[in-house]
């Protein structure tokens, strides 16, 4: 029955033995348990981060907070021009974008075709009719041009490509996908939508991660598009809508809602429209990161077994005479324990400056550029304190189990040495 | 104040079985000073530890002021360890990361007293065998006697019924030896009971009783 007693010389002698004890084990241990912290965090925030970065990928460069798009049983958004000027009238709007878009298919090395039974380089592409201006403004088209130049509103017969459709961004060929060779910023290549064909020069070439939505897209200016459709009026396909950080998509949402806009299109936030699979790949990514951090945390529960248990048995001696002079088994055991406690404590109250001091920061700052995503470390904080607490109860459990196993030995034995 | 009936230990090393005690009765008043000798293997370290609730006999009875001690659980021997036995140890079996009067309070604070009141006591333990001066010292950082001394003041701290000696010159020098068993002699002069094995006869003469065993058994007494 442990007694408030047994805490209090279990604490004595749990601080007397941590503060003369040999600095170098102390930082090693601390050091073990720093880093078991960072693996059971770091890596399954960085996994999900992954993930959260294709989420983040599909807001900021396609859907926005919230995006408005044609009703089910029609092609466009009626009323494109009216709900547009209402959205300028709202405060909430840090950028808005107007998008058409129509399914058709781009050709290159026409030219140099020579048979006619010879596969044409041609593939299927979106072709995204945008102001260019607005574009920019939304999602920061231009700074993600990698070869050539940005559209401008001027522009005639000019698109700029994903690189998907680009054979040496090398992300090979798919189905329906038949990437285009040779080509570079001043390539001519032919756009077809609805049987109409356009020659167009390459302004530009993306440069993106394979998942971004900005891969296998083609974009040229609205204008233009809107001739190649047929379409006459402005009726778009899609608006997409940024709001300040902070601010509720949901709310924005039904506010566009109750305004009348919901009858005319389909208004989404960015979590309803973002393509299907996202959180079931973050719940796997997420099970995968605490599988591998599972592992971390075992091997760190081992070497705090090992360093106690090491520890106890040198000590079996002087556990021994303790017992001998009256000291209480619960006494001794939760020395063990506390010194566990504190190793624990100390290494997560490290990692947790660490994770939230610098590395969540930074990387949200500075996302790790990784094929398939901008990668981020997701670590919220009832998520982290949950881990914090696993490390503490493994660790606790490492440390009292070896010091059990020594202070239940016969006392006189420990005190003599005899096994 | 102490009596043993009938006490056994053996030890067994797989089927053989080494009978060191061999059936002792023993017993020592309230104040009396006894010395326990005889040859290596007689059985009077055996004899300490089991009378000091250090170890378990295989059979016979131990009374301890009237309590039956043979009966007692784990806990019950713990606390009659803490609050009625001081020990002094061969090797004087202090704590190493523990300072002289670290060593001393710890008893004291699983007695129950505060910190301050235990350091008080143990500082006056402490200055009563003559290391007062070295409080904050280390055992690695005290000589031989000085670590026997501090082990003394172990063992006395808390006022203990039985004070348990085994050995306590044995790993001592001449001069060092001296000093603690003058301090044994302040001790028994102020009441208390001792019970002290040893190897040497010019310490046992400082004994009421002189308790000679052999091969287990109890072979002489001699009053001093």
């Amino acid at each position: 029955m442990l007694s408030a007693v047994d805490i209090r010389v279990g604490f004595y002698l749990a601080l007397r033995q941590i503060r003369r004890a040999s600095r170098w084990t102390t930082s090693l241990i601390v050091f073990v348990m720093l880093l078991t912290f960072l693996n059971l965090v770091v890596v399954t925030g960085l996994l999900v981060g992954i993930v959260a970065g294709i989420s983040n990928q599909f807001r900021i460069q396609e859907t926005g907070d919230v995006m408005i798009t044609a009703l089910d049983t029609k092609d466009y958004i009626e009323n494109s021009p009216q709900i547009l000027s209402f959205l300028q009238t709202l405060p909430q709007p840090r950028a808005v974008t107007a998008r058409y878009s129509a399914a058709g298919s781009v050709e290159a090395n026409y030219f140099s075709r020579v048979d006619p039974n010879e596969k044409p380089n041609k593939t299927g592409a979106t072709i995204v009719g945008i102001n260019p201006v607005a574009e920019d403004n939304f999602s920061n088209l231009s700074g993600y041009v990698g070869e050539g130049e940005y559209l401008s509103s001027s522009d005639y017969d000019a698109v700029l490509l994903g690189p998907q459709f680009v054979d040496r961004y090398s992300f090979g060929e798919q189905p329906g996908l038949t990437p285009l060779k040779n080509v570079y910023p001043g390539t001519k290549i032919r756009l077809t939508i609805n049987g109409n064909t356009r020659e167009v020069i390459v302004k530009g070439i993306l440069d993106v991660p394979a998942n971004s939505p900005l891969a296998a897209r083609v974009f040229m200016p609205a204008n233009e598009l809107r001739q190649i459709m047929g379409r006459y009026e402005y009726a778009v396909n899609e608006i997409a809508i940024l709001l300040p950080a902070g601010t509720d998509g949901a709310e924005f949402r039904d506010l566009l809602k109750r305004s009348g806009i919901g009858d005319k299109a389909k208004v989404q936030t960015f979590e309803e429209g973002i393509p299907n699979g996202v959180a079931e790949v973050q719940n796997t990514f997420a099970m995968i990161g605490n599988a591998i951090g599972s592992i971390g945390l075992a091997v760190a529960a081992i070497t705090i077994f090992i360093v106690i248990f090491i520890n106890a048995v040198t000590r079996r001696k002087f556990i021994g005479i303790l017992k001998g002079i009256g000291i209480s088994g619960e006494a001794i055991e939760l020395s063990y324990i506390f010194q566990s406690l504190l190793y624990a404590s100390i290494g997560s109250a490290l990692g947790i400056g660490i994770l939230y001091g610098f590395l969540v920061p930074y990387v949200s700052a500075n996302p790790i550029s990784l094929p398939i995503s901008e990668a981020i470390i997701v670590a919220q904080v009832d998520g982290t304190m949950i881990r914090i607490m696993l490390i503490v109860l493994t660790t606790v459990i490492a440390g009292y189990l070896p010091s059990r196993m020594i202070v239940r030995r016969n006392t006189l034995d420990s005190i003599l040495g005899r096994n | 104040m102490i009596e043993v009936k009938n006490l056994v230990k053996s030890f067994k090393d797989g089927p053989i079985e080494t009978r060191v005690l061999k059936g002792i009765d023993f017993s020592a008043k309230q104040g009396e000073f006894v010395a326990i000798m005889g040859r290596s293997g007689a059985g009077k370290s055996t004899l300490l530890y089991q009378m000091s609730l250090l170890d378990e006999p295989t059979s016979g009875e131990i009374f301890i002021s009237g309590k039956e001690a043979h009966t007692m659980s784990e806990r019950e021997k713990m606390l009659f360890r803490l609050g009625e036995f001081g020990y002094v140890f061969q090797d004087y079996a202090l704590l190493p990361e523990l300072t002289a009067l670290e060593n001393v309070s710890l008893p004291l604070i699983m007695q129950g007293l505060s910190r301050s009141a235990a350091d008080e006591k143990a500082s006056e333990a402490l200055e009563r065998v003559g290391v007062g001066a070295r409080l904050g010292n280390l055992p690695s950082q005290l000589s031989g006697g000085e670590q026997q001394r501090v082990s003394v003041s172990r063992a006395i701290a808390h006022k203990p019924s039985i004070l348990f000696a085994d050995e306590p010159t044995a790993n001592l020098d001449r001069e060092s030896s001296a000093r603690v068993m003058e301090i044994f002699k302040e001790l028994h002069k102020s009441g208390q009971t001792i019970i002290m094995v040893t190897h040497e006869d010019e310490y046992a003469r400082l004994a009421d009783r002189i308790v000679t065993l052999d091969d287990g058994r109890i072979i002489s007494e001699k009053r001093n």
